[in-house]
């Protein structure tokens, strides 16, 4: 450690607790308080960095979360590494390991350097003019280009971390504890609201906290002095909660929050295992003042990246708080007072001064003064207009100012130093005001945009409502928090206030050189390397909105986005187009203001959180007999069962045979289950189907369509009629929620009069649904009581039963085809009746199957499945399915549609069945149907639906729609193929026993 | 996220609730009767201003009742709820 850059004197500083880390394979120490840059400061290091598009040095610029430059990679190559990282906001701790980004081989050295020779053919918009041509090339140029971009690298293995969400509600959340936080959060909380303060920073008080300025007094005690007091008064009061280290990230209406809490990040590694590592905290304020701050501005001028240059007051906070020395030779650079308190914190120290540049001809402040009684030269209305040094600053060279500001006059003179502090005046940090869509307004005086509408119950106070000055900060921020809560403002009776400070600046957005524009690097987004020179060349092209601008020139989208050079964006865009600043409005503040990590976003919804699925009480059953399952919704359905080592195909093929040629067993659970009660009912069941339901006997069970309004299908299944006034319906698996949703619509909405409720049954019963030849005997097993009969129990019809003392509904419908048995029973029983059924299928080698050969054996029968064969495009017409459109009733939903001159066309999409010319090749779902391969552009007709090798025909079945497909039966069409085409028929979609004897057969 | 005063549930998070299109349109009782342009417009026509909309909200997370709202949609405020069948209390 350089010891002559420590001055051992920070009360923030734990000198008796050594820290080591590493920084680029090197280890170095700081000490218990430090972050990683007041470390590597310390240490001599301001080098950290290389920039994204001309990898020009980049150094530690500031103090804070608005840092552009010093953005590293923490613990490369390790599961917990993190890119761009600040270490401006890094904590250091035992065993940090960081690393230079944006470099290769080094930081020191750095081969894309070059870039910054090559910068006179880089302009702004260089790689949209560049890359446009052949437009073929694109693939290729893509691959190189999103290699050189990007600045850090993401992790490749999961995140050993925890996080999480938490809500958090209360009566006044004040954002930011500086100064005005500070007395908001006790005003707040004395006068009985429950008060939550939070801060980004590991400490209270903000930049007051380290004012040890003579020139500042509250109450004749230098400033920290009284905040510290302050601090110790509210850290003991019951109401108020604070935390430290969290970031609010988002400001959205209703007062509603995102922020970010950081609880292990400062901690050694091998103290954070199975802690929260970072909290996302969703905050309900009735009330938000907002304390934000300001941040300060750097001034533009040519080579004004290098590093060793820094705001004047990180320099500042580096050697009031860490008590670290940025350099040993120094030159503040300013249009305002600011930079005097810095160097007053530097001659306190015994720093080195060597100069102050000012771009005021007058200063007349106390702390100016004082400043000249130490001997130290100000070179008053000059500015900066080069500085030299590659990895890091050694020289500037300056010339005075004209009168107005715009060109340089007179010599130039060249001075030394390894440290130069810049103040251009301060910018209210105004971006959460702006998230929650409040609108600002310019004020002239001093060039900053400050809040104006607010648009919910919301403040701002001190500096990032433009209040800037001492007494002014704490006489506006107690009236308005006193307004504001309709308190009395007995907390703070007498608040007397000494400044050395006044507010004179002189404010130049992009300061003149002796060079011209052209041969300048005067940089506005140090990270994005946009300079002033691209952001004039982008108003010469024709860009005239900011958001364009931006844009265009990458202005403020860097990970910073843009905290420091906005601003100065703003004004140079104005002054060239000679614009009113403030007309052009600003760019749009969006969240989050510091980049959060996924971690926190997803909270604990990782892994097997990740999302909701829904298990049927059979479940267990199908994982012990080597299921495989498919997602269908949110459920987990049985998709197939191999055996041994077949594959799908032979598993799905084995189960549609064994279904046919005896019996299969199907967990139909998860089909959506609705009970409709009502002496409406039946009337309800009217409107929203196709058919007739009036008429159904109690006992029977019906199929039923369900239209949009538009006349397209969106949902089928069988209701059944339970009893005079009750039904149940069952729904498509993933249709159920929304089936529900639409009834609930049109019965609160439409038809309030009907006397009808609905309950969603889902969950409440196990549905296993037996078929084949042999179901019936094995029914008859499971409910010997049952008459089977065809006389007594048809098909399309209902019976309630028991099964050892147990309820339970058999309804004998069919979605194979076969002679089938759905068995409903409540669900806690539905597995044990799962296995009854299996043991009484034993002997008739009864097989489970799975939703692929549901698929499979439907298709045989040219029965439709929702969302498959259908795509909200599909009246029942379309799918040949007019039969169960009834032409007697008045009105059903959709029923209108059906006769627009859009849905009478007759050259629409209809479904038809489709075989292929060889009977073993199977098509392809999704694939094109076509009539003519030789017309240019192919018209296209169709797709295919559905297409299954069928084992009980011995032949390739498909469902597809095709225009006009109604009327093409027999005719031949072509699928064509990536590498073949292959010629099928139009052939009727019921493949299968299309006289439905099947379904009945003798026991 | 904005709070919507539920008419039967009370404030709650607007995740919980579902937007349903424009309110206080009527589904035509004699659709039958109507032409293919006068059926287009109840099905397809729906209005969405910038500034105040009256609008259908859905407490689908909720009581799964449907409820009217009038909202700002410039700035997200709501000047009122009203259960279905009532009459706006705002203009």
């Amino acid at each position: 450690m350089s010891n002559n850059l420590r001055f051992k004197t920070s009360k923030f500083i734990d000198e008796t607790y050594r820290v080591s880390f590493k920084f680029n394979n090197k280890t170095y120490f700081g000490f218990k308080g430090d972050t990683l840059a007041s470390a590597l400061l310390a240490n001599g290091i301001h080098l950290v960095g290389r920039s994204f598009k001309y990898h020009r040095p980049r150094g530690i610029m500031t103090s804070g979360s608005e840092e552009p430059n010093a953005i590293i990679q923490l613990h490369d190559n390790s599961s917990r590494t993190e890119p761009n990282v600040r270490a401006t906001e890094v904590e250091i701790y035992e065993g940090l390991v960081a690393s230079s980004q944006n470099c290769w081989p080094n930081v020191n050295f750095d081969i894309g350097g070059i870039n910054n020779l090559l910068s006179p053919i880089l302009p702004a918009g260089f790689y949209y003019k560049t890359f446009m041509w052949p437009a073929s090339f694109w693939e290729k140029y893509e691959y190189f280009i999103r290699k050189s971009a990007g600045l850090g690298k993401s992790p490749k293995v999961a995140d050993p971390d925890i996080y999480e969400h938490k809500y958090i509600h209360c009566d006044v959340l004040v954002i930011g504890a500086g100064i005005s936080g500070i007395m908001a959060a006790k005003m707040a909380a004395k006068n009985g609201f429950k008060t939550l303060l939070v801060d980004e920073k590991s400490y209270l008080g903000g930049s007051s906290i380290y004012d040890n300025s003579e020139f500042s007094k509250i109450n004749n005690q230098i400033t920290s002095s009284w905040l510290e007091k302050e601090i110790n008064e509210i850290s003991k009061l019951e109401n108020l909660e604070i935390k430290i280290r969290t970031s609010v990230a988002a400001f959205h209406g209703y007062n509603f929050l995102l922020a970010r809490e950081n609880l292990t990040d400062h901690l050694p590694i091998n103290q954070r295992e199975n802690k929260v590592r970072q909290r996302l905290l969703k905050i309900r304020a009735k009330k938000v003042i907002t304390a934000t701050g300001s941040i300060e501005r750097p001034l533009i001028f040519d080579n004004n990246d290098r590093p060793g240059i820094l705001l004047s007051s990180a320099i500042k906070k580096y050697i009031d708080l860490y008590g670290v020395a940025c350099g040993e030779n120094n030159i503040l650079f300013t249009n305002n007072d600011t930079a005097y308190e810095t160097a007053m914190s530097l001659i306190q120290r015994g720093i080195k001064i060597n100069a102050i540049i000012d771009n005021r001809e007058q200063i007349d402040s106390k702390i100016s003064y004082e400043v000249e009684k130490n001997n130290i030269e100000i070179y008053k209305g000059y500015t900066v207009v080069d500085t030299y040094g590659y990895r890091r600053i050694n020289k500037i060279s300056i010339m005075k100012l004209s009168k107005d500001g715009q060109t340089v006059i007179g010599d130039k003179t060249k001075l030394n130093c390894d440290c130069l502090g810049v103040s251009g005046g301060w910018t209210p940090a105004v971006h959460l005001f702006t998230q929650s869509g409040g609108k600002l307004k310019f004020r002239e005086e001093d060039q900053v945009f400050i809040p104006n509408v607010y648009p919910s119950d919301q403040i701002s106070v001190g500096s990032c409502n433009g209040d800037f000055g001492l007494e002014e900060i704490i006489r506006n921020t107690l009236s308005s928090i006193k307004k504001f809560l309709d308190i009395d403002n007995s907390e703070y009776k007498t608040v007397e206030t000494i400044s050395g400070l006044n507010q004179s600046k002189r404010n130049i957005w992009l300061l003149p050189s002796d060079k011209s524009i052209g041969k300048t690097k005067s940089f506005v987004d140090y990270q994005n390397d946009a300079t002033a020179k691209d952001i004039k060349l982008a108003l010469r092209e024709g860009f005239r909105s900011i958001e364009h601008v931006k844009r265009y020139t990458t202005t403020g989208m860097g990970t910073d986005q843009g905290k420091l050079g906005n601003m100065h964006a703003l004004g140079i865009i104005s002054e060239t187009a000679g614009s009113k600043m403030g007309e052009h409005g600003t760019t749009t503040f969006r969240p989050p203001y510091t980049p959060l990590t996924f971690g926190t976003i997803v909270g604990r919804n990782v892994g097997e959180f990740f999302d909701i699925f829904r298990r049927t009480p059979i479940h267990d059953w199908h994982v012990a007999n080597n299921a495989e399952f498919e997602n269908v919704g949110q459920w987990k359905r049985a998709w197939y069962y191999p055996k041994d080592n077949e594959n799908m195909h032979q598993a799905v093929q084995r189960e549609s045979k064994a279904a046919r040629d005896s019996a299969g067993i199907l967990d139909a659970s998860t089909l959506g289950k609705i009970d409709i009660q009502g002496t409406d009912a039946s009337e309800f069941l009217n409107r929203v189907y196709t058919n007739a339901w009036s008429k159904l006997a109690v006992g029977k069970c019906r199929y039923g369509l369900m239209l949009n309004e538009d006349g397209m299908v969106y949902d089928d299944g069988v209701t059944t009629r339970l009893g005079e006034n009750h039904y149940i319906m069952t729904t498509t698996t993933g249709g159920a929620a929304i089936v529900l949703g639409k009834l609930e619509d049109y019965l609160q909405t439409e038809w309030p009069e009907l006397d009808v409720y609905l309950s969603s049954v889902t969950d409440h019963y196990a549905t296993i649904s037996v078929c084949g030849p042999n179901s019936k005997k094995i029914v008859s097993k499971v409910i010997p009581d049952l008459d089977l009969s065809d006389e007594k129990f048809p098909h399309m019809s209902f019976k309630n039963a028991k099964i050892d003392n147990i309820k339970c509904r058999v309804m004998r419908i069919s979605f194979t085809g076969e002679h089938s048995y759905e068995i409903n029973i409540q669900a806690n029983f539905g597995k044990s009746v799962w296995e009854k059924c299996m043991e009484a299928g034993k002997d008739f080698n009864i097989t489970p199957y799975g939703t692929e050969t549901m698929h499979l054996l439907r298709a045989e029968k040219g029965f439709i499945i929702v969302g498959q064969d259908t795509d909200a495009t599909l009246t029942p017409i379309d799918l040949q399915m007019d039969w169960i459109v009834s032409k007697k009733k008045y009105d059903f939903i959709g029923k209108r549609s059906l006769y627009r001159s859009d849905t009478i066309r007759e050259d629409r999409k209809q479904l038809v069945g489709l075989l292929t010319e060889n009977p073993e090749e199977v098509l392809e779902e999704g694939a094109q149907i076509v009539a003519d391969i030789k017309k240019s552009p192919i018209e296209m007709l169709g797709h295919v639906t559905s297409s299954y090798y069928s084992p009980n025909l011995k032949k390739s079945i498909a469902l597809g729609v095709v225009k006009g497909g109604k009327n093409m039966l027999g005719q031949k069409l072509i699928i064509p193929m990536e590498n073949k085409n292959i010629n099928v028929t139009v052939a009727d979609p019921v493949f299968l026993d299309k006289e439905g004897e099947r379904l009945n057969v003798k026991l | 996220m904005f709070l919507i005063n539920c008419p039967f549930c009370g404030e709650r998070e607007q995740s919980e609730f579902k937007a349903g299109g424009e309110a206080h349109i009527v589904r035509p009782k004699q659709p039958t009767e109507l032409s293919d342009d006068e059926w287009a417009e109840y099905l397809f026509m729906r209005k969405n201003i910038k500034g105040v909309q009256f609008e259908r909200w859905n407490h689908v997370h909720g009581c799964r009742k449907w409820f009217n709202m009038v909202r700002d949609t410039s700035n997200d405020q709501i000047k009122a709820v009203y259960k279905m069948g009532e009459k706006p209390p705002v203009k």
